[in-house]
């Protein structure tokens, strides 16, 4: 679900390529051909992409864990169910991501690793809290809905493994977003107390939601690059836009207001104006200097600490297998 | 310390309309039992599939990119192994 423009810089040089080799490659980029695991690829775009990746990857790992904390406070069983399948989607997601990096030589425990070691990036969004309800209606709606943006152009991205992630992730991601859209309506149609648990998490929500896109086109240095190799085919702000497009006429429909004094439609451009997203918040979080920074990591490592002795209980069990196997084999012979 | 890695298995799914199995993705795995039931949580969580088959991605023998000129290209030189290359009068009917 949420892929986040971070456009790092890549800090590691990279060593002198062959013109003849980079041409013939953008010709295939620009062909639209796509470029398959053991094609030839230019250093810097293999990095890009297993940083983009995994940094997809680990945000849906990560953004299992503020939904998480209410499955067992559902209100219903519908709604539980619901949620449960949701989580557990977001887990497949980032299986399915982790899959296509490592397609690109990179091992799933380096992967993880970086994730755990607080090395790697993560979507900015999932460092806020889900303090309420109307939260996992909230995310539902408009993070699912941010990410829907983001990743149908991925569907068509130029390295197919990634491609091929992506039209099943998006496949499955429109649920997520329905059924949060569903339970904001039902809350907005439900007491005044409920309707104000809605606004209230519209509210905190509609702003990280922008931020996920990622920083102004004017500030991000690698959106050009990543646009001549179309693994982007959209820049950041083009693909906000839309997004505040399509979901401002939803938020009216539930009767709600966003906490924008200056969201007003504009009759030339066709668009919704929006007013000035505060990017210092944003570098703060993605800092880890969110509410949450610290939580997430903890409970991933506790996870993966946790799950240790399980992982080498299984390949001690598979290993004695083998051997045994083995040893039957050769006693038969 | 670093961890031992977890092998690698690659899954092949025959959906319901009862074609070949097709290639869906990975899964890392102990054994092939677990593979399965890994490939069965992660790919067919909405009924995309009657049949699974995990194979350890060491075994897969692939050709090599650079060599797809010298392997496909000779085919396209041959349009007398396609039907439309022979002519049949429009009085025969269809063939």
């Amino acid at each position: 679900m949420y892929t986040q423009a971070l456009n790092q810089a890549d800090a590691d040089p990279v060593a002198h390529e062959d013109a003849g080799r980079l041409a013939r490659f953008q010709a295939r980029i620009d062909a639209e051909e796509r470029i398959e695991p053991n094609d030839w690829m230019p250093e810097s775009y293999r990095r890009t992409l297993i940083r983009q990746i995994s940094q997809h990857a680990h945000s849906e790992i990560v953004g299992m864990l503020p939904e998480g904390n209410w499955i067992t406070r559902a209100p219903s069983l519908r709604r539980k169910a619901a949620l449960l399948a949701k989580v557990q989607d977001e887990g497949g997601h980032g299986l399915y991501l982790y899959a296509a990096a490592e397609t690109l030589g990179v091992t799933r425990e380096e992967l993880v690793g970086q994730l755990l070691s607080g090395r790697a990036k993560y979507s900015s969004i999932f460092n806020y809290p889900t303090l309420t309800w109307a939260d996992i209606g909230a995310i539902g709606w408009l993070v699912d809905g941010a990410a829907i943006m983001n990743q149908i152009p991925l569907c068509r991205t130029s390295y197919g493994p990634y491609a091929r992630a992506m039209i099943r992730i998006c496949k499955e991601e429109s649920f997520h977003q329905r059924q949060g859209y569903e339970l904001m309506l039902t809350l907005c149609r439900g007491t005044p107390a409920q309707k104000a648990m809605a606004q209230d998490a519209l509210n905190r929500w509609w702003w990280p939601a922008l931020m996920m896109f990622g920083p102004p086109d004017a500030e991000s240095a690698h959106t050009a690059q990543s646009m001549r190799w179309k693994i982007k085919r959209f820049t950041n702000d083009e693909l906000r836009q839309q997004f505040v497009d399509a979901t401002v006429p939803q938020g009216l429909f539930l009767g709600l207001t966003f906490p924008d004094p200056e969201l007003r439609f504009d009759e030339a451009t066709g668009h919704w104006h929006f007013g000035a997203i505060d990017w210092e918040e944003f570098r703060r979080v993605l800092a880890g200097h969110g509410p949450c920074n610290r939580e997430r990591l903890e409970a991933r490592r506790r996870a993966h600490d946790d799950g240790a002795w399980v992982r080498e209980a299984a390949l001690a069990h598979a290993a004695k297998r083998q051997s045994r196997a083995a040893a039957e084999k050769i006693a038969a012979e | 310390m670093a961890e031992t890695p977890m092998p690698l298995w690659e899954v092949f799914i025959r959906a319901r309309t009862g074609l070949a199995h097709r290639h869906v993705g990975s899964v890392h795995a102990a054994d092939a039992e677990m593979a399965l039931q890994a490939a069965r949580d992660t790919y067919t969580r909405r009924g995309e599939g009657l049949s699974i088959w995990v194979v350890p991605s060491a075994a897969i023998v692939a050709s090599d990119p650079a060599e797809k000129d010298m392997l496909f290209e000779p085919t396209a030189s041959k349009p007398y192994r396609h039907p439309t290359f022979y002519t049949v009068p429009d009085e025969v009917g269809h063939m």
